[in-house]
């Protein structure tokens, strides 16, 4: 078994970008450079049809009309777009947002900057499976609730929430309804009109395509939803997002919609196994580690789990031929265990000693296999060397130990 | 982060990692940290009847560099006397082990272990420094 080091696991926070996207991007920068604006020569039409041809790529993959499709500079800017944008529109409706602790800091930043202006926002809990209950979310709801914007799927435990079931609650109370669909898109089926979303936002960077370029889906019929713009200039995108079109970007965005389109089904059944396989590994070898959010409504390719008596930031140096992100945000420098982890109940101990795996399309089975390996020994070995382990093996509950914090 | 190759050393090979019996009169044990903060030493000193530390173990659940620290300072007071053990500084595993300002804390955990175990050790034997 050869594997080439390190090892990419880390598929949640990017993905590369798949060689077919790369060669449709190329002949954009030196052939067909013009700017898909320009109406006076064929430059301009040649990039402008190629953009057509990516926009209608994008709406195909979730089930929507090109129309609706507003390329942006990625996710980040598609949730502001949408939060900020139907906050200012609907204003006069009503300043109540609905929205989850466990969102995006894209969406959470956001809600706090609209709270700072005056708007008001409820931040619903989730169970300790990373859900939200449907009754607190209607019962959350008031008269002047103008929008709720809920997940489809968690980037750091693949949790997904019921879409569906948010996009009928919405449609029957009127609400508008935005899902950061930054994660779901490309992996697993994700139509707009089966699951009634009125703006989803998402990005080329996770599903094979390059960075910097995204979109706001924003539905046109039943009902029409407004926004204001973010960005003022030339009136792009129908006046949503003005600012010359990243043409290389959209066509490769384009190129790893259609991809992902064409084998989502034999992408997400191949990740799935060797997800639940890794899973299933990591269980049975190793005693004190608990797989953190919902097994049975997650992304196919993520695993986030937790090992007890084991410190985050060493395992995570006996790890450091795999890239991979770790639930304590040692590695951003701060001692402050996942914000998404605590809201699952995870205490802080299990959240600093937790690690996401992300699998993704060209990720290989020797490589699982590989880190499994990897992850099992050191486990045991940093184990080995742990006082609180010793303590735990002698029947010692570690909560009645008087500690002498320094 | 990047780790010094004596932290990354002391990583892969620890030294000394293991127990010795808390009750025994001989040794002296310090467990130092809690949990909560990602770190907890645990040093323990075997003492000759000359007063000259022989033996020392170590477990430790913290960083690499806490793991380092510990590691190196059970090298460090193996063959000194309680009296010389005590002298031993924070500072001189820092230098041992080039570590970072944020890693300052984990060496300051090693020599508090030190000081911890050898309280111990006093404490058993009734002896008042
Ligand atoms: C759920 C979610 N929302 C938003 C983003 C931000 O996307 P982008 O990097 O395209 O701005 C990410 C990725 O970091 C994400 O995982
Ligand atoms: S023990 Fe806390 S960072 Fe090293």
């Amino acid at each position: 078994m050869s594997v080439t080091l390190p090892i990419y696991l880390d598929n949640n926070a990017t993905t590369r970008t798949d060689p077919r996207v790369v060669d449709a991007i190329i002949p954009f920068f030196s052939n067909v450079y013009g700017n898909s604006a320009s109406k006076s020569h064929p430059f301009g039409w040649a990039a402008e049809e190629a953009v057509d041809k990516a926009r209608a790529q994008v709406a195909s993959l979730i089930g929507a009309d090109p129309r609706e499709i507003v390329f942006t500079s990625g996710a980040t800017e598609s949730n502001n777009l949408a939060i900020k944008g139907i906050a200012e529109m609907y204003a006069e409706k009503g300043d109540h947002i609905i929205t989850v602790v466990t969102e995006h800091k894209a969406v959470l930043d956001t809600c706090k900057h609209l709270e700072s202006t005056g708007k008001s926002v409820t931040y619903l809990e989730v169970d300790d499976n990373g859900l939200i209950c449907l009754d607190e979310l209607k019962a959350a709801i008031t008269d002047k609730t103008i929008l709720i914007s809920v997940m489809a799927a968690n980037n750091e435990i693949g949790v997904l929430q019921p879409i569906a079931e948010i996009g009928a609650i919405c449609k029957e109370r009127g609400i508008i309804f935005h899902t950061d669909a930054t994660q779901i898109v490309g992996k697993i089926p994700f139509d707009v009109e089966a699951l009634g979303i009125d703006l989803a936002s998402f990005t080329a960077h996770k599903m094979y395509g390059p960075k910097g370029i995204g979109a706001l889906y924003v539905r046109r019929r039943s009902p029409r939803v407004r926004l204001s713009a973010q960005i003022d200039g030339g009136g792009h995108e129908r006046g949503f997002r003005s600012g010359t079109l990243n043409v290389t970007g959209i066509v490769g965005f384009g190129e790893a919609a259609a991809l992902c389109q064409a084998e989502m089904a034999s992408d997400a059944a191949r990740l799935q196994v060797l997800r639940d396989a890794m899973e299933a590994r990591l269980l049975q070898e190793i005693p004190e580690c608990q797989v953190n959010g919902s097994r049975e409504h997650r992304l196919p390719g993520l695993l986030n789990i937790s090992f007890g008596f084991v410190e985050g930031e060493s395992l995570l140096m006996g790890l450091c031929d795999v890239a991979l992100s770790s639930g304590s945000a040692c590695t951003s420098a701060s001692l402050e265990p996942s914000y998404v982890l605590k809201a699952l109940g995870v205490g802080d101990e299990l959240a600093h000693s937790s690690l996401r795996f992300g699998l993704g399309r060209f990720t290989q089975p020797e490589e699982v296999e590989w880190v499994t390996e990897k992850v099992i020994a050191e486990v045991a070995r940093l184990r080995e060397m742990s006082p609180l382990w010793e303590l735990h093996l002698e029947g010692v509950d570690l909560s009645t130990v008087q500690w002498q914090p320094h | 982060m990047p780790y010094s190759d004596k932290v990354l050393d002391h990583y892969n090979n620890p030294r000394n990692v293991g127990s010795f019996d808390k009750s025994d009169t001989t040794v002296g044990t310090g467990i130092v940290g809690a949990p909560e903060c990602g770190d907890v030493m645990k040093l323990q000193l075997k003492i000759n009847a000359d007063g000259v530390i022989e033996d020392a173990k170590f477990k430790t659940f913290g960083c690499g560099s806490a793991i380092a620290s510990s590691s190196l300072a059970t090298e460090l007071v193996k063959g000194k006397t309680l009296e010389e053990a005590l002298q031993l500084q924070n500072t001189d595993i820092v230098e041992e082990l080039a570590l970072p300002p944020v890693k300052i804390h984990c060496s300051v955990l090693a020599e508090d272990a030190i000081k911890a175990a050898i309280a111990d050790y006093r404490q058993k034997n009734g002896i008042t420094a």
